[in-house]
């Protein structure tokens, strides 16, 4: 369990504000920060890592109180452990990716979590070479290796996927959604991309002007009304055809081409480019914006 | 035939000034890239006086303390048994004075230049300060800390006001070559005096081209 209850005036660039943001997340769920930009949304990242320090409240982890203000408890980061993503993924330029996810590794600890995590995102090609001669989403994968290197329990992302294009940042997500269940973790994405936001977190912070919104299941927040789907993929709708009293919606999702029947009713409520759901219960699959 | 002891001389002066001012600048040049303290515009002000200061009243200043009769020179003699005025341990002091700007200032730029990040990123990762200077921030200001010790090395051997103030003209001891060719020249000995300006011109030009070629080669690399 973690539970955050975060106090911080900011200046920002249309004045100051106040973050206030509480909230309690259970061990192993996958959280998204959903928001404007100027929101507060790496502040928040940046909070539970102490690289800032908060005004007032408290933040404890599994018993563990990171900071208390009322008792004068702060944890430098070194004592937080936990893996942290920055948005322009500061690998050290003088060390190659293998030296790199080294340069984490705490006293004492085998070097057989290296291997091991060289293997799970497929960087054996790469170890040896230098950061500056990687592309975006390899830098990526080796900044999201070093950032698991201590066995964090909290993985946190600042926006990783914005500078990718569509098929990197699918094919990255996917790592992120591999490693989050395979060392058990409580992952913390700040990102503005909802179809990002929907395919990988369990809950959702929606943050405005430094506090919460809304937050809840994805489906709460960015669906008019609950479905429960047995299936459910993301898409952008390519085109709508008219074919006698339907319309055949084409939508790509994960690189294939789906095509969904949808009324007429439902088809003036769709245009191109619209980011979609699509659900299947049991015989039809039912499209909805998001 | 020639008297080697003053190139020598000066050449040992650079090198252990260079070497201690590396040592010191270093923390130094972290904390007032780091820093948001109130007191930094001193600090940096008094780094930077010796660029703006006539040597002659730099050396005058470090005369008059050094000197037995005062309070810094007498203490240094008491517990120390150290006497710093006309000795070579005055003239090495006196230039890592002269010197600090030339090793702090690229330093400082150099630990400017990268994204704070960096030391972020390393803290996160459970380093400490120590070692993320030491493995993630030096080795990443490589080129700033080659200028900061080609130009402190450089100034070093080309002083002359200070230690003309502090040192004197004692052979062996604080007669370095700028002295020398002084010396010689006020004897009318000219032609020795060309042969040590010859050897300092071209030394300091080596060192200088060296550092170039290798600027050039590296910023290729790098694009």
């Amino acid at each position: 369990m973690i539970e955050i209850d975060i106090h911080k005036r900011l200046l920002s660039t249309t004045g100051d504000f106040n973050l206030k943001v509480s909230c309690r997340i259970n061990k192993g769920q996958f959280v998204s920060i959903f928001g404007s930009s100027g929101a507060g949304k790496t502040t928040i990242l940046r909070l539970i890592a102490g690289l800032i320090k908060q005004d007032s409240g408290s933040i404890s982890v599994n018993n563990t109180i990171w900071f208390d203000a009322t008792n004068r408890i702060n944890l430098n980061p070194q004592k937080r452990k936990v893996g942290f993503v920055f948005q322009d993924y500061t690998l050290f330029p003088n060390m190659t990716v293998k030296k790199n996810l080294e340069f984490a590794l705490s006293k004492g600890q085998s070097q057989d979590v290296i291997n091991e995590l060289i293997e799970t995102m497929e960087l054996t090609d790469l170890q040896d070479r230098k950061p500056e001669t990687l592309s975006g989403g390899q830098k990526q994968r080796v900044a999201l290796a070093r950032a698991l290197v201590q066995k964090p329990s909290i993985l946190l992302l600042d926006e990783p996927l914005s500078a990718l294009d569509g098929e990197m940042r699918n094919k990255l997500q996917d790592y992120i959604l591999k490693v989050h269940k395979k060392y058990n973790l409580t992952t913390f994405l700040v990102s503005h991309d909802i179809s990002e936001v929907f395919k990988l977190s369990d809950h959702v912070i929606k943050l405005e002007n430094g506090s919460i919104l809304q937050q809840g299941t994805p489906e709460e927040l960015f669906l008019d009304k609950k479905t429960t789907g047995k299936y459910k993929t993301i898409g952008t709708i390519l085109s709508i055809q008219p074919s006698g009293v339907i319309n055949i919606v084409s939508v790509l999702s994960n690189n294939n081409i789906i095509q969904v029947i949808a009324t007429n009713e439902e088809a003036v409520k769709l245009s191109e480019g619209d980011k979609v759901t699509i659900t299947s219960k049991a015989f039809n699959p039912i499209i909805q914006k998001i | 035939m020639l008297d080697w002891s003053p190139i020598i001389l000066t050449l040992q002066l650079a090198l252990i000034t260079t070497v201690i001012l590396l040592v010191i600048s270093i923390p130094l040049a972290y904390w007032m890239a780091n820093t948001k303290s109130r007191i930094k515009p001193i600090i940096e002000a008094i780094v930077s006086l010796p660029l703006v200061l006539p040597p002659t009243v730099l050396g005058f200043y470090l005369l008059i303390a050094f000197s037995p009769e005062s309070a810094i020179g007498s203490f240094l003699n008491d517990v120390f048994g150290l006497k710093l005025a006309f000795s070579f341990s005055g003239l090495v002091i006196g230039s890592i004075i002269y010197s600090l700007p030339f090793m702090v200032q690229p330093l400082q730029a150099g630990f400017a230049s990268l994204p704070s990040s960096f030391s972020e990123a390393s803290f996160v990762l459970g380093k400490s300060k120590y070692q993320t200077i030491t493995k993630v921030l030096i080795p990443n200001i490589k080129k700033s800390i080659l200028t900061g010790i080609v130009l402190t090395f450089a100034h070093t051997v080309g002083e002359f006001g200070v230690v003309l103030m502090i040192g004197g003209n004692i052979p062996n001891q604080t007669k370095v070559v700028s002295i020398a060719i002084y010396d010689e020249v006020e004897s009318l000995n000219y032609s020795t005096a060309h042969v040590y300006s010859g050897i300092l011109l071209s030394v300091t030009f080596a060192i200088l081209l060296l550092v170039y070629i290798n600027n050039n080669r590296s910023n290729k690399f790098s694009r």
